[in-house]
């Protein structure tokens, strides 16, 4: 599904660049739950951007679902983003004017369904996370965890490939952070890789890999078998903190 | 190309960003308002003095005598010119001029008819002189070339002479008494623009032999045929020179004879008012520079207000065109409706101060016989000037949230979607 090799990504500011992806190498499969951790400034982000073609690499090759993302028009890019990825966000970025379920139906806009069929499957998706009687609400009148399950319902709509969530969980307490993590699972469960960025232990550890970034470079990859040890390492981990 | 989807899509952003959308249209209206008025006051005052120039040929010229202050072939200085009608003749005959009448000043202008009697200005003179002062006829004629010839005691009378002295009477063939001379009314007249008309028109030629005139005259009106003012000024200049070799002055001695060149005086005026017209059409564009620059100020706002949208909008999947498209048609429809709203005010005041103006024409005309006073006539703008800033607005509006739609559309979404 994804195959990234040797990619490379500097930033430059006036006359400072700053090398944030040293040659990352890296596959993952269709299905998968692949958390992303490390130290801020590792290069996560940078790398989830990268995946989600919101952002361009300066060496190396990405393919996605068989298309090599490199050099595409803003338009290919665009279109690409919109049958392939779906985004799910800290800071949850709803369109602040528009209510829950337009801001669900809004992909589909983008590819050319019909105002009635769109809100129609937009509220079939509401009704799936459980928000159906939120449909007509304004993102500020919704709680956190409502407004980070409009957003999933926003990347599902668009049937994706791909959902990137960037520090999901983020801005949520445990308690939804748990509830969250489990409708994303449960989305894995039905074929949809799930690719997330975070920085909390147990979050990481709901996923079945687990890719350790370091100053730009893969530190580590904790596979699904070896999570058991993980959960140790970080139960250690919080004892000595 | 028209897609009601796309366009559901800005109606509903317009309507949840009332503010926004308010303030842009209202620099657009209040721009497009502010010059319809402007122009529309700037053609009111040219078109309402104008008017008043009317009253009279624009190309009408009088000429009377004076003394002579320069010596001239030997001859002293301050010598009385004296027109006759042989003068006449010769300006009638030089080319350039068209209609002309001379005049001679009777002593007394005593009108009596029957028991009503009154001092009015009696005027004698030429047919032509109807046309130099474009004369209306009420009724009746004005004098002709027949009066002239055999010296006929006619008379057409101003209307308000005949108002006072024969009430409601048909005048037509009654005798009046000028100077206790007997004259037959064969018309009444009104002066297009004037509020008096007290005046009476006798044949020149009558006048000289009935009240002592030999054939003196002491002034001529005439019209010049140029059509510009360097032809009316050659023509002036002709008849003046030949004038000056009749009656041995000085060509340029100003003093011999007056000369008053009403297109000189129309053209000068004119002049000014064109001066006006550009000042106002510099203020006018001013209002509408400031328009714009007003609409490209809140288009850029727009869209650094909506970079983190257009971000979002990105991310899940909107091309940078479909960015564009939306930012664009939300501005062009903006400032077209605006413009138009504008434009319908604008308009619809001019119309009012019009009416009113118009009214108020009217109620001054209905007092003075016919004929209202105004500096102001029908200040309304050309559709088409209306329209094209209009046009240039809108243009200017969309160029305005072009530039900067365009570079947000341009920003990679992460980069959007990290701005707060």
């Amino acid at each position: 599904m994804i195959a990234l090799d040797n990619i490379h990504k500097s930033y430059v500011t006036g006359n400072n660049s700053l090398h944030v992806l040293k040659g990352i190498g890296l596959e993952i499969k269709g299905g998968e739950f692949v958390s992303i951790m490390g130290p801020s400034g590792s290069g996560k982000s940078t790398l989830l951007n990268i995946l989600g073609m919101l952002d361009n690499y300066d060496e190396g090759s990405y393919y996605l679902a068989g298309n090599l993302i490199r050099n595409m028009s803003e338009k290919r890019a665009a279109q690409l983003r919109n049958e392939l990825v779906g985004f799910v966000f800290q800071s949850f970025n709803l369109i602040s004017f528009k209510n829950a379920l337009e801001n669900v139906a809004l992909p589909l806009y983008y590819k050319g369904v019909s105002r009635k069929k769109r809100n129609l499957m937009a509220m079939e998706y509401l009704e799936r996370l459980g928000l159906k009687e939120w449909a007509g609400h304004m993102p500020n009148e919704l709680s956190g965890g409502q407004k980070q399950r409009v957003a999933i319902a926003r990347a599902l709509i668009s049937k994706p490939k791909v959902i990137l969530a960037d520090e999901p969980t983020g801005a949520l307490d445990s308690h939804t952070s748990y509830e969250v993590m489990e409708l994303l699972r449960e989305i894995n469960r039905e074929g949809i890789t799930l690719i997330i960025v975070t920085h909390e232990h147990d979050i990481a550890a709901m996923t079945s890999k687990i890719i350790r970034l370091k100053d730009g470079m893969i530190h580590e990859i904790i596979h699904n078998g070896n999570l058991q040890e993980f959960r140790y390492r970080y139960t250690k981990q919080l004892e000595t903190v | 190309m028209f897609d009601i989807d796309k366009w559901q899509e800005i109606l509903s952003t317009i309507r949840k960003n009332k503010m926004r959308t308010f303030l842009t249209g209202f620099s657009v209206a209040w721009g497009i308002f502010m010059l319809m008025i402007l122009l529309g006051s700037g053609n009111g005052l040219s078109r309402g003095v104008e008017q008043n120039f009317m009253h009279d040929a624009v190309n009408a010229m009088w000429i009377w005598t004076g003394r002579t202050s320069i010596p001239y072939k030997g001859m002293q200085q301050n010598r009385q010119v004296q027109f006759t009608n042989e003068d006449f003749t010769l300006v009638k005959n030089q080319s350039g001029v068209g209609a002309i009448s001379g005049r001679y000043f009777m002593g007394g202008n005593h009108l009596s008819y029957g028991k009503e009697h009154g001092d009015y200005t009696i005027i004698t003179c030429h047919p032509d002189l109807k046309e130099v002062e474009q004369l209306m006829m009420l009724q009746g004629r004005f004098i002709n070339q027949v009066d002239i010839l055999h010296d006929r005691k006619s008379i057409i009378l101003g209307k308000d002479i005949y108002a006072a002295l024969f009430k409601e009477e048909d005048p037509i063939g009654k005798y009046i008494k000028v100077n206790n001379v007997p004259f037959k009314v064969v018309g009444i007249c009104e002066e297009p623009g004037s509020s008096r008309n007290r005046n009476a028109y006798i044949p020149v030629t009558t006048a000289q032999r009935v009240f002592n005139g030999s054939n003196r005259l002491h002034n001529l009106a005439l019209t010049l045929n140029g059509s510009t003012l360097e032809e009316s000024q050659a023509i002036e200049q002709r008849i003046r020179e030949a004038l000056a070799r009749k009656h041995v002055f000085d060509p340029k001695d100003e003093n011999a004879i007056g000369m008053f060149n009403k297109l000189e005086a129309y053209l000068q005026t004119m002049k000014v008012f064109q001066a006006i017209k550009i000042f106002i059409w510099i203020i006018g564009v001013g209002t509408l520079i400031a328009g714009i620059v007003g609409v490209s100020n809140i288009m850029l706002i727009v869209v650094k207000e909506r970079t983190k949208e257009i971000g979002i909008r990105k991310a899940i999947g909107a091309s940078p065109s479909s960015v564009i498209g939306l930012i664009l048609l939300e501005s062009i429809l903006i400032t077209t409706i605006a413009g138009y709203i504008g434009l319908v005010l604008g308009t619809g005041l001019m119309e009012g101060v019009n009416f009113l103006v118009e009214r108020s024409y009217e109620a001054s005309a209905a007092t003075n016989g016919g004929n209202g006073e105004t500096i102001f006539r029908n200040p309304t703008v050309d559709l088409n000037i209306a329209l094209a800033s209009t046009a240039l607005l809108i243009v200017a509006g969309a160029i305005a949230g072009y530039i900067p739609a365009q570079r947000a559309a341009r920003i990679k979404p992460i980069e959007a979607l990290r701005d707060e």
